[in-house]
């Protein structure tokens, strides 16, 4: 029980996908406009995020490690994503019609979320049971949805009309994620209880 | 025809708190703090604050030069001085001049001016800046000179020596760095932890006071004592100071009791390391807190808790800075979730 808090606690802070690898920078920046549609997208991606990373799990364990296929898996695993996101699309646009037509093409652009597939292909390596992939895909996805939400709240309190001329847009974006960065530094060294 | 007695509407009687007033409370209401720590950690905090605050200066009047703004209205308003100042209140004492320079450029230019300077910044500028030195220069931010009464404290160095090392990095042949620095409490008792020690085991020694370490609480005890003139003079509102210092003291008290001699006492979180610096100085800035009073509880609350954690478990022995940054991306959440409600309205 311990382990798998650990594990989430490790995935959402101490290794967060966005802050500390690097990994789903585009809908990051590109998703974190307002705090409304960053919460959608964040839950989505959640969503994908646990979905794929349990399927892939499966589908690693069971299919190809068993039949010496592993070379396969990043091509595996992109269709396990791409099912999941078409998953989550039909059923955002049956239950959530608005945020559907908020998010928009975001939906789609899930599926290419280098996130998702990376959660996947560590999965694989890091995981040693199926549960604990799945909340090694919870973790991240939690995580993804935090500094995601966080950055929609920064951004919507930024005054562009202050901010020097060179550095509207996407480069104080860039700065705040940074200092955010800075921040989730601090988590450094949890988790190793 | 010229009014010889100009009417405006109401208030006639305000308040004089103007920006350059709120910051020369905030510098008079350090001078006890400053006056403790040189006593106890040497003359090495006077040479950070002027590195420090001439750094901030130099940054401040040449970004608001690119930008075509009024410098000098800028710069007279006093608060690039008290970034300058909080930052070389929570560096070591000695350090070569280029930590501080940089603690204070990166201040000013990432965490202020490119927000748009004051106002408009959304994080802390003096721990931007110091956190961006702690990870940039690990082995030097954990260099303090042992306080006075420990073996081979800041007074085996003249000021002499203080200086050629702030200039130069270095120090005469015959002294090594390691001879005249000292793990701080906080470090003490998480390396000594981390080897299996009990905390009443790491207590023992010079190091170690009343209630906080030695130097330390007494440079805390006047910070405190200066955070209650703000307190006074109204300057702040006791919501963050109160709930920062019960964000560390509840945690403290809750393990305290399940564990004596595997988590350290509330004395022990307060009064050392930059714990009441924060409660008062730090996490005040109204411009990065949170803007309700219950927001600010909130605000105070978690600083005070991440702090505890950080501190516990996590991999650094103050954790200050980060939780301050930390809580600062949290408060537009923070001030969503604690809008006041307009009476009436549905």
């Amino acid at each position: 029980m311990t382990e798998l808090a650990l594990i989430v606690v490790a995935t959402a802070l101490v290794n967060n996908f966005v802050l500390v690898q690097f990994l789903g920078l585009c809908p990051f920046l590109g998703a974190s406009r307002r705090v409304e549609g960053a919460v959608g997208m964040g839950l989505a991606t959640g969503l994908v995020l646990t979905i794929a990373s349990a399927l892939s799990y499966i589908v690693d364990r069971l299919i190809l490690i068993p039949l010496d296929l592993a070379y396969l898996q990043i091509v595996a695993f992109i269709l396990v994503i791409g099912g999941a996101v078409q998953l989550t699309e039909l059923m955002l646009r049956a239950s959530a019609p608005m945020l559907h037509r908020m998010l928009g093409l975001y939906i789609p652009l899930i599926a290419s979320n280098c996130a998702v597939l990376g959660v996947a292909l560590l999965n694989s390596r890091q995981s040693a049971s199926f549960i604990e992939a799945v909340f090694f895909g919870a973790g991240a996805a939690l995580g993804f949805t935090l500094v995601l939400v966080l950055l929609s709240g920064l951004r919507e309190r930024i005054d562009e009309t202050n901010v020097p001329a060179p550095f509207r847009g996407v480069p104080i974006t860039l700065l705040l994620a940074g200092l955010m960065s800075l921040a989730f530094y601090g988590f450094n060294g949890f988790a190793r209880l | 025809m010229t009014r010889e007695f100009p009417i405006s509407p109401a208030p006639h009687i305000r308040p004089v708190t103007s920006v350059p007033a709120v910051m020369r409370t905030v510098l008079v209401a350090l001078l006890p703090a400053i006056a403790a720590y040189v006593w106890s950690f040497g003359p090495g905090l006077i040479m950070n604050m002027v590195v420090a605050a001439l750094s901030a200066y130099a940054a401040e009047s040449l970004v608001l030069r690119i930008r075509g703004h009024d410098a000098w209205r800028t710069l007279s308003d006093g608060s690039a001085l008290v970034t300058a100042v909080l930052i070389a209140f929570a560096l070591p004492p000695l350090l070569p001049w280029w930590v501080p320079a940089i603690a204070a450029v990166a201040a000013i230019v990432l965490g202020k001016q490119l927000f748009g300077g004051l106002g408009y910044n959304l994080f802390n500028p003096a721990m931007v800046g110091y956190v961006i030195v702690l990870l940039s220069f690990p082995s030097e931010m954990i260099q303090w000179l042992a306080p006075r009464g420990a073996a081979g404290d800041w007074t085996h160095l003249t000021l002499l020596e203080h200086l050629s090392y702030a200039a130069s990095g270095r120090l005469p042949d015959a002294l090594t760095i390691d001879g005249v620095t000292q793990a701080t409490p906080l470090d003490l008792v998480r390396l000594g932890l981390a080897n299996m020690q009990t905390v009443q085991e790491i207590h023992v020694g010079p190091l170690f006071g009343a209630y906080g370490g030695t130097g330390w609480q007494l440079t805390t005890t006047a910070t405190a004592l200066g955070g209650a003139l703000l307190l006074v003079r109204r300057v702040i509102s006791w919501h963050i100071p109160l709930a920062v210092c019960a964000g560390v003291v509840l945690p403290a008290i809750l393990f305290y009791l399940i564990d004596t001699s595997r988590f350290p006492g509330p004395g022990h979180h307060l009064f050392n390391g930059a714990t009441l610096l924060c409660a008062f100085f730090i996490a005040t800035d109204p411009v990065t807190a949170a803007a309700s009073k219950r927001g600010r509880l909130y605000y105070g609350a978690g600083i005070g808790a991440l702090t505890y954690a950080i501190r516990t478990w996590g991999g650094y022995a103050d954790g200050v800075a980060f939780a301050v940054l930390l809580m600062n991306t949290a408060v537009p959440l923070i001030d969503r979730a604690t809008r006041p409600r307009i009476y009436g309205r549905v």
